[in-house]
């Protein structure tokens, strides 16, 4: 009797927390309501055959459970009853497999009116490229790809020239339209899922796959990586935002086409000079830093990482978080910077500034430290140089009381808390090895024998 | 003419019963010491994967409270987690321990047909154990590739253990393939050649047959791992590109160039599906046989039964890329997988209904492995309908890679194949040690394992529902999630801490009994089957003293109908057979 | 009796000691060739899989053919003197015919050592071409095939060794006339093996 309480307390169970769980499907973005019918229909059919065997089993387990001077049935088969189970059977696998087919047709295929967005993955981040004007993406190939050319762009390919670059996590679409993501990564296996369009599909290198679906509601919606790719995996994360048209138009028209790249000139360092002389009164003239002012140095640091923080200043997306006073400061300062140009024009003076050491004013154990920078190095690399392909700036000669300073910014979520900041946003994942401050300095510590 | 039978070639050298305690117990080639060799490894290596399991769940459970693995260990621990218990554990404990140890017992015959390559055969299998152990020792620390081992990643910079890990990895895997090669065609030719007279392939019990047909499985799909395995040891040592495209790992353009990753996914699953049926088919054997005497009543369906085994078998080899819905494979080939996996649902169902068919009109006794039954069945439905969610192709798609898969194939490969292990050694302890395992013990052992095991794997399911991807180290904030679902995080990391200790009681059972149990004698259960008609118990070498026993009639002979006992053993003659009154039949008028 | 009738059978409706009826009572003998027959099927999945990987990698734009060594040729028919040999070996030894079944054992197992020293030489020769394995596929998947079923070979090399010894050790007769047939059954499946390997490797 114990027995059969048991089972069905378990059943009890499963059905109150099947209709009671708060975690259910997350509300659907996409026209995929017929993949959420195939599930919901599974799990009629299931739930009946689960109720159905259960209940029989705790009423067998009952019923026929050992009395004294009972003895079992003797029946070795019963061809009749186990034809009318194998029919039943396959009537219930039919009943949630052609329905199932049905909509995979419908997933395979993708309909003829369709925008095209290629979805790019690499370790471990996300970018796009929307087709341009002329409706066609331009030829890529791993071997062109370089700290300029990220996306691989084959420059003899005139379809390539009007591509729109978007070399962001974050992604916008217009509301109401079909999109077929074609799906490309750069190393290794990815997954491009956002959990409320339903449909997933793996990027493979050496391949495009593809993906498609009809936007049907505006937001802001997480694009997770759900292929295993390697220590970062769990810290791909970007963003889909589903905009009207008009938001959707303008948003695209900030990011450059491939012939806008192309035609960047080489920055002005006499321009950038000239802008500089604002930074140099907390950078110092040679872009050292200063500690007292809290300004890091500045001299050997990476010209496309520079470009992007300033970036983030000036648009918000760094130093508005309460509790970040010193990046506070700075923002108004980026916003002297007045455009693109400008900006460019400033990390190619920075760049051609001469390297100088930093002094070590942070002490820790190395040896732990060196532990600790093993999650590090698959992004900043071994030798603390920073390697671009994964976003990720040098840290070998930064202050280290800048170092130390930013990664607890990261892990107290002052930084990379932005939701437009995916960059900071997966720092402020990783840093979560950190245990405490003295594995913050332990750390540091180590970067400094680099 | 005159059989030379081989169980009866007593006259040759190594027949002669071992002397002395190394070639008693060490160098043994006695299948049922090869047997507990096997187990007592396989048991050992699924500690360290139970404890890595832990410190994964820690991870999960409160990411901000314990630090306690970096993303690298974390990745490292699900890695040899997932391989070592399906490998390792699994597939080593269920063919290489109770392979060997029922094979001929339950046939008929003294020992493996070739006992010395039956010895090597663990010890190769122990040798590949500890190749895959001493890869925590090296620098860099051992692959965290995934248990797929999926390239281009497995083998580039970003992902743990590519120093070495990997290549330890993959050559511990062709030595267990070669150790598996050796027991496999022990315990095919053992099954086909050795059997006592009178155990034709119908008269054996299912344990047998799950066993062998699991042995035929793997003998064809074990090579498809040893091709990925050696294919891809070249791409990572030589620099071949069997898999490898050209690619840009840490801002290099690689070398490679032309391999084809999802060449690779094909090959590992052309393996890795039949590899869940080298799981299944054998704990379905176990859990027919156990059903069966537990019940006193023959198993329902008998042939049935038979039928499924073969035919799951066989499509088995066509269901592979039901594990590539999302690959990028061509999306075509969805029709057909789907197609043939539900097929495969088919006579996987007739199984379950068949043994809860066998319970019905039983005389059921509820003893610890007859709960151990009815917790298998009772989690082998429910891993066995969400099966069905993943199989329907389209209805995958949402749920691919999330925790409901984790959820699904823990209970279906996970939970239910430990829960026939534990019930079959509740079962068959008796015969290996002569007494019986603590009845108390094993009731609290099974309840909390079940209801433990329940809170581990049902929430999984739900929270795949809701999205949260599987092979997370963590989540951070995110928008779609729940916020309760970090508490029900922490409540499946506290059930499974719970279950591990309560293995603990089982360890302890399993020492205590083994010389305070309560003798059992010969045949405790009652049962029918030949194992339990050995002159001695435990058997010695040779199992059957000076005569083979013949057998008579089928494995099921359980409350027949006029028979004075609730049980006739296969040995039984029909003459012999005691009777209360006429209704008795089976005796030689009914030889057709 | 088929196998279908076998696993048709309603196993409890008969009581008895079915003695001869199913006769599924053998010698050492027929289980070591079952064995030996479960093996190549064994072997037989790997280069199966081995082999239609190679034809679908090759199916691909961008793959190279490889200059195949004349001297395959050649390896090919010593492969099959070998293989002769071994037959007469079989057959000799059946006969009683000791000292022939031994020369005929010798001659084979040193064409089988010809036979893996010119696969070595085409081995040579290919990489004196140029041809690496890093190279691409085509080169690696020759050097893997190549290799592998030369150490399928060394492998049964070392059993006629074993039987060499047992034959002066002066065992068993039966056993050794049953050794010297499993080796022939082994080479000829190993023969046909290297010609599927070759013609494809031809072919692509």
């Amino acid at each position: 009797m114990a027995t059969a309480i048991g089972i069905l307390i378990l059943v009890i169970v499963t059905l109150l927390f099947h209709f009671l769980s708060p975690w259910q499907f997350t509300e659907i973005a996409a026209d995929w309501g017929s993949i959420d019918f195939a599930v919901d229909l599974t799990f009629l059919v299931m739930g009946i055959v689960y109720v159905l065997l259960n209940g029989f089993l705790i009423w067998v387990v009952i019923k026929y459970r050992h009395r004294k001077g009972v003895k079992a049935h003797y029946e070795p088969e019963s061809e009749k009853l186990e034809w009318w189970l194998t029919i039943i059977t396959t009537v219930g696998v039919v009943a949630i497999l052609a329905p199932g087919l049905w909509v995979w047709a419908r997933v395979v295929e993708v309909p003829v009116d369709h925008e095209v967005v290629e979805v790019v993955g690499a370790q471990w981040h996300w970018s796009f490229r929307f087709p341009g004007e002329d409706g066609v993406l331009g030829q890529t190939a791993v071997r062109e790809m370089s700290v300029d050319n990220p996306f691989g762009m084959k420059a003899d390919d005139p379809a390539g020239r009007d591509d729109i670059l978007v070399h962001n996590g974050e992604v916008h679409l217009r509301n109401d339209t079909n999109y077929k993501f074609l799906l490309r990564s750069k190393e290794v296996l990815h997954n491009f899922t956002v959990p409320q369009f339903r449909v997933k599909m793996d990027l493979v290198p050496g391949m495009v796959s593809y993906q498609w679906l009809k936007t049907t509601r505006t937001g802001r919606f997480e694009i997770l990586c759900e292929e295993y790719c390697g220590m970062g995996h769990f810290a791909m994360r970007g963003s889909v935002v589903v905009d009207e048209n008009a938001a959707f138009e303008e948003w695209l028209s900030g990011y450059p086409t491939y012939a806008d790249i192309l035609a960047e000139p080489e920055p002005d360092l006499a321009a950038g000079q000239a802008q500089y002389a604002v930074c140099s009164a907390c950078h110092g003239a040679n872009g050292e830093g200063n500690a007292a002012l809290n300004a890091p140095n500045l001299a050997g640091q990476q010209d496309w990482y520079l470009e992007r923080q300033i970036n983030n200043f000036k648009h918000g997306i760094r130093g508005s978080a309460s509790g970040d006073t010193f990046g506070a400061q700075m923002a108004p300062m980026a916003a002297t910077l007045i455009d693109e140009a400008a900006v460019r024009n400033v990390v190619g003076y920075i760049a051609s500034l001469p390297v100088s050491g930093s002094p070590a004013t942070v002490s820790g154990d190395v040896e732990r430290g060196e532990e600790i920078y093993g999650t590090c190095k698959s992004c900043h690399g071994a030798d603390g140089n920073g390697i671009w392909s994964q976003n990720a700036p040098r840290l070998k000669g930064v202050n280290d009381w800048y170092l130390e300073r930013q990664i607890q910014n990261y892990r107290q979520d002052v930084r990379g808390s932005h939701p437009q900041d995916l960059y900071g946003k997966q720092m402020s994942l990783v840093s979560g090895v950190l245990r405490d401050d003295q594995s913050v300095k332990d750390l540091v510590a180590y970067i400094n024998t680099l | 003419m005159s059989y030379v039978a081989i169980a009866d070639r007593d006259h040759e050298q190594h027949m002669h019963d071992p002397q002395t305690f190394i070639t008693k117990y060490i160098w043994s080639q006695d299948h049922k010491v090869i047997a507990i060799q096997y187990s007592l490894t396989a048991i050992a290596v699924g500690l360290v994967a139970l404890v890595l399991s832990l410190g994964m769940r820690l991870q999960l459970g409160f990411p901000d409270t314990f630090s306690f693995l970096t993303p690298d260990q974390y990745y490292q621990a699900i890695t040899m987690h997932g391989m070592i218990m399906v490998i390792y554990l699994l597939t080593a404990l269920l063919l290489g321990g109770f392979g060997n140890y029922l094979i001929p017992l339950m046939c008929g015959a003294r020992d493996m047909v070739f006992p010395y390559m039956n010895m090597l055969s663990y010890w190769v299998y122990l040798l590949s154990v500890l190749v895959l152990c001493s890869s925590f020792f090296i620098s860099g620390g051992p692959t965290g590739g995934g248990w797929t081992l999926y390239p281009p990643q497995v083998i580039l910079p970003g992902t743990p253990g590519v120093d070495g890990g990997i290549v330890l990895m993959l050559l511990s895997l062709v030595l267990f393939i070669i150790a598996f090669t050796m027991g496999g065609l022990n315990y095919v030719t053992t099954v086909l050649q050795a059997r006592c007279r009178g155990m034709t392939m119908m008269r054996m019990p299912l344990s047998v047959w799950g066993i062998f047909v699991a042995t035929i499985l793997g003998l064809l799909a074990f090579p498809a791992l040893l091709v990925t395995g050696i294919m891809l040891l070249l791409d990572s040592t030589l620099g071949t590109s069997f898999f490898m495209p050209a690619l840009l790992s840490m801002g290099e353009i690689s070398e490679h160039e032309g391999g084809s990753p999802i060449l690779f996914q094909h090959l590992f699953w052309f393996f890795g599906h039949p590899e869940v049926y080298i799981v299944a088919l054998p704990a379905f054997g176990v859990i027919s046989d156990l059903v069966s005497v537990h019940a006193r009543k023959n198993i329902f369906g008998y042939r049935m039964m038979v039928w499924a085994i073969l035919s799951i078998g066989v499509i088995s080899f066509i269901v592979w890329a039901h594990h590539m819905y999302v690959s990028g494979m061509n999306p075509y080939f969805g029709f057909f997988f789907a197609t043939t996996t539900l097929i495969i649902a088919i006579p996987t169902a007739l199984k379950v209904y068949n043994w809860v068919l066998t319970l019905w009109r039983g005389d059921i006794r509820l003893t610890v492995p007859m709960l151990f039954v009815i917790g298998f069945i009772f989690t082998f439905i429910n891993g066995g309908i969400t099966g069905l969610f993943l199989g329907n192709v389209v209805v995958d798609m949402p749920l691919s890679d999330t925790y409901f898969v984790v959820g699904h194939f823990h209970m279906v490969m996970g939970v239910s194949p430990i829960l026939v292990i534990f019930g079959a050694i509740y079962h068959w302890y008796p015969k290996i040690t002569g007494r019986m395992l603590n009845d108390r013990l094993g009731r609290i052992h099974f309840w909390l394992t079940l209801f433990g095991t329940y809170a581990i794997y049902l929430p999984m399911h739900y929270l795949g529902i809701q999205g949260l991807p599987r092979r997370y180290y963590a989540m951070g904030d995110t928008s779609f999630l729940d916020q309760s679902t970090q508490a029900m995080n922490a409540g499946i990391s506290i059930a499974a801490f719970f279950v591990a200790a309560v293995q603990m009681i089982f360890l302890f059972n399993m020492y205590w009994s083994r010389t305070r149990g309560k003798p059992s004698g010969g045949n405790p259960w009652g049962a029918t089957t030949l194992e339990w008609q050995t002159p001695q118990t435990p058997p010695v070498h040779g199992n059957w003293g000076e005569k083979l026993p013949v057998v008579y009639r089928w494995a099921y002979d359980y409350s027949v109908p006029g028979a004075a006992d609730d049980f006739i053993p296969q040995t039984m003659a029909p003459d012999d057979v005691p009777t209360t009154d006429d209704s008795y039949h089976g005796g030689e008028g009914e030889h057709s | 009796m088929s196998f279908l009738e076998k696993i048709t059978a309603r196993p409890w409706e008969h009581a008895g000691e079915m003695d001869g009826v199913h006769g599924e009572y053998k010698t050492l003998q027929s289980a070591s060739r079952t064995g030996l027959m479960m093996f190549l099927a064994v072997i037989s999945s790997m280069f199966l899989l081995f082999m239609i990987t190679y034809y679908t990698r090759s199916q691909f734009p961008d793959w190279e053919m490889l200059d195949d060594p004349r001297i395959l040729w050649a390896n090919t028919g010593v492969l099959i003197l070998a293989s002769i040999a071994l037959q007469m070996a079989s057959n000799a030894s059946k006969q009683a015919m000791i000292s022939r079944m031994r020369n005929m054992l010798i001659i084979g197992g040193l064409l089988t050592l010809v036979f893996v020293a010119g696969q070595w030489v085409a081995w040579e020769q290919l990489v004196a071409a140029g041809y690496y394995a890093a190279e691409n596929p085509a080169n690696a998947f020759f050097y893997l095939f190549t290799g592998l079923h030369a150490l399928h070979l060394v492998g049964g090399l070392f059993f006629v060794l074993v039987l060499g010894y047992r034959l002066k050790q002066k065992d068993n007769e039966q056993k050794v006339q049953q050794g010297v047939s499993l080796c022939a059954t082994y080479w000829h499946y190993l023969l046909l093996v290297w010609l599927a390997l070759f013609t494809l490797l031809l072919r692509t």
